[in-house]
């Protein structure tokens, strides 16, 4: 059974009298524990398609289906809870909480999106900070390490609640070609240990070769779509 | 909610500059009430301990229209013993009353054999205005503190006028009440320190030398002043005995007696009006300079982080959290402001007791500033800044939480 599925999904923006059409009738479907790609030059959708998908955006047409929920019925507040309890994020500028330590930040979620018991919490930041090899940087602020290592603690705080979906648009972005594998390795690691399925969205074309599925996408319709036999 | 606190502490150590700016401007404004609550209450509170207790006690009792008539100190509106009687039976039976005195008041003229002048005077029981106004022995500047059959006590001013001293021999000389003159030689017993107010400057002497002066031959009372056990019960005695002889009527259907507490007989009671009224306005301009200042901040706060709001919101924080999270900033600010505000207040409140200042009140000199504040000034002042802190924050925060994180998320 799909984990995701996009039926004739479709959305526009009305930009002055403008109307642009940022995705159009995209169908497919992702299964569970999937490493999946969407690449394409700028301005093809792929952030808009992501951001349906991680519930930040509602379609104009067609409907998608996130782990048998129907993303667009959802309320502003249905929507925040649904993105605590079943997804991560994973941000191009990483996004970790200036005034929050390493494991702090890790444990955000836990603390403040899902309330999970001090105990808990404790073991399940510091087991994924040791996974993404941060233990040793937990309490630093996130001012006092390299980007490389704000990527892995944005993975680790993405997986921390053991969401179904990690979401990361241009997460190898702002960093160089080796921290970039290395952040890539540790999803491909966390996505075969927990099952997780992450969905990237990126240009850099080495990058995309380490997906198990790329979807190209162009002006806001699916060109491509091609599956790679090798094992994550 | 305490991780939202140490988000909110942490926010604001993050800017310490701007925190201890804003803290600082509400703690000046936070010591600024204090410090004039402390020292305009303690003004009033000590003028009106002194014109109560040196010689207007807090309540007052006259005939009907006596009052409005008191500057011609009119004979003919005296009370008489039936009346006493009458009142005296109320008294004795309303709770709360820890004194009074019973006064005959009338003018004269007070020779020194040399020069003649006009003097209001009071005759009294002495016991019993010692007990309703305490301090009116600590007016007796010269003489025996007393007030003995045969000897006068004379205001200041009128002592220097005149040129008399304690232990000369005066004459008074008084119209009673059928229009005949009569007069007694006196004997200066004290000079007695002028106090403001109606009456602050009256003679004193004793109740039956005034009695034999006006010829009177059943006792007639002027006024008679009560002293409370607790000044607080005022309204409610006030209340009490404007039930009982305020119903009084007489055979014309007409009220027999008045009743005043001290705030309808002695103008300074406007002046205490004054003061609370700008006590008022003075909380007013707390409340706009912590609304003004933390709304302010916390608007900045907001635009400054509307990327980790976008971000937040993405991961999953609800919009109660995040208007949580910026209430408690707002919070945090205020109770600071008014912590150190409050230690500031009281610690120079305390200086300012111990450099004794003084003042001069009308004919009163060298009277010293002792200001103090109360735990429930403090605590009031207190919660009014954290209940405008939160109430400052409420916009902004309300503003963040309703951010769509994806143009959170985009802000450069």
């Amino acid at each position: 059974m799909s984990l995701i599925t996009a039926k004739n999904l479709s959305k526009a923006y009305a930009k002055g009298e403008l109307k642009v059409e940022a995705l159009r009738d995209l169908n497919f479907e992702i299964e569970p524990s999937s490493f999946v790609s969407f690449v394409g030059p700028s301005g093809s959708g792929k952030t808009t398609l992501l951001n349906l998908m991680g519930c930040l955006d509602k379609p104009t047409s067609g409907t998608l289906m996130v782990d048998d929920t129907d993303v667009s019925e959802l309320n502003t507040r249905m929507a925040a809870a649904f993105r605590g309890r079943k997804l991560g994020f994973i941000f191009q500028d990483f996004n970790l909480i200036p005034v929050l330590t390493v494991y702090e930040n890790v444990g955000y979620p836990l603390l403040m999106v899902q309330n999970t018991p001090v105990t808990e919490r404790k073991e399940r930041v510091l087991a994924l900070l040791e996974a993404v090899g941060m233990a040793d940087k937990k309490d630093k602020y996130p001012d006092q390490i390299s980007g490389g290592q704000k990527q892995r603690v944005a993975v680790a705080r993405a997986l921390v609640t053991n969401p179904k979906l990690v979401l990361a648009d241009e997460p190898t972005a702002n960093l160089d070609h080796k921290t970039a594998y290395m952040v890539i390795d540790i999803m491909k690691k966390m996505k075969n240990e927990l099952g997780t399925t992450f969905i990237f969205s990126t240009h850099d074309q080495k990058i995309v070769g380490e997906a198990e599925i790329i979807y190209s996408l162009e002006d806001g319709e699916l060109t491509s779509v091609k599956g790679v036999e090798k094992p994550c | 909610m305490l991780s939202i606190l140490k988000i909110a502490v942490r926010n604001l150590m993050r800017y310490k500059r701007r925190t201890l700016l804003t803290t600082s401007l509400v703690a000046i404004g936070v010591v600024f009430v204090l410090v004039f609550i402390s020292v305009s209450g303690s003004f009033k509170d000590m003028m009106i301990g002194q014109i109560t207790d040196s010689f207007l006690g807090h309540v007052q009792i006259h005939k009907k229209g006596y009052v409005a008539s008191i500057d011609s100190l009119p004979l003919t509106m005296n009370l008489e013993p039936k009346a006493l009687a009458k009142i005296e039976k109320e008294i004795g039976q309303t709770p709360g009353i820890e004194a009074y005195s019973k006064r005959i008041k009338f003018g004269g003229m007070f020779s020194n054999f040399v020069e003649t002048t006009n003097v209001r005077l009071n005759g009294v029981y002495p016991e019993d205005e010692i007990n309703t106004v305490p301090l009116f022995l600590s007016r007796i500047r010269e003489g025996e503190k007393n007030i003995k059959l045969g000897e006068i006590l004379i205001p200041e001013l009128l002592a220097k006028g005149m040129k008399v001293k304690v232990g000369d021999t005066v004459v008074v000389i008084a119209t009673n009440r059928d229009g005949s003159v009569n007069g007694k030689q006196f004997q200066v017993g004290g000079i007695l320190e002028s106090v403001s107010g109606p009456g602050g400057r009256d003679g004193y002497l004793h109740i039956d030398d005034a009695a034999e002066i006006l010829r009177m031959d059943t006792l007639e009372i002027s006024e008679i002043a009560i002293r409370l056990k607790d000044f607080d019960g005022l309204h409610r005695v006030f209340g009490g005995l404007t039930d009982k002889l305020g119903n009084e009527l007489n055979k014309q259907g007409k009220p027999v007696f008045e009743v005043h507490t001290w705030e309808k007989l002695s103008p300074f009671y406007n002046i205490a009006r004054m003061i609370d009224v700008m006590t008022f306005f003075i909380k007013l301009m707390l409340i706009a300079i912590v609304l003004v200042s933390i709304m302010n901040v916390m608007v900045m706060a907001v635009y400054e982080r509307i990327r980790e709001i976008g971000t937040i919101a993405a991961i999953g924080t609800l919009p109660g959290k995040i208007v949580a999270m910026f209430l408690i900033e707002g919070l945090s600010l205020g109770l600071l402001g008014a912590a150190v505000g409050d230690i500031l207040g009281v610690a120079i409140i305390y200086i300012l007791n111990a450099a004794k200042l003084t003042f001069d009140f009308g004919r009163q000199k060298g009277l010293v500033l002792s200001p103090s504040i109360s735990l429930q000034d403090i605590f009031m002042i207190s919660i009014i800044v954290i209940i405008i802190s939160v109430l400052a924050s409420l916009q902004p925060a309300y503003k963040a939480s309703r951010m769509n994180p994806i143009d959170a998320l985009r802000h450069v």
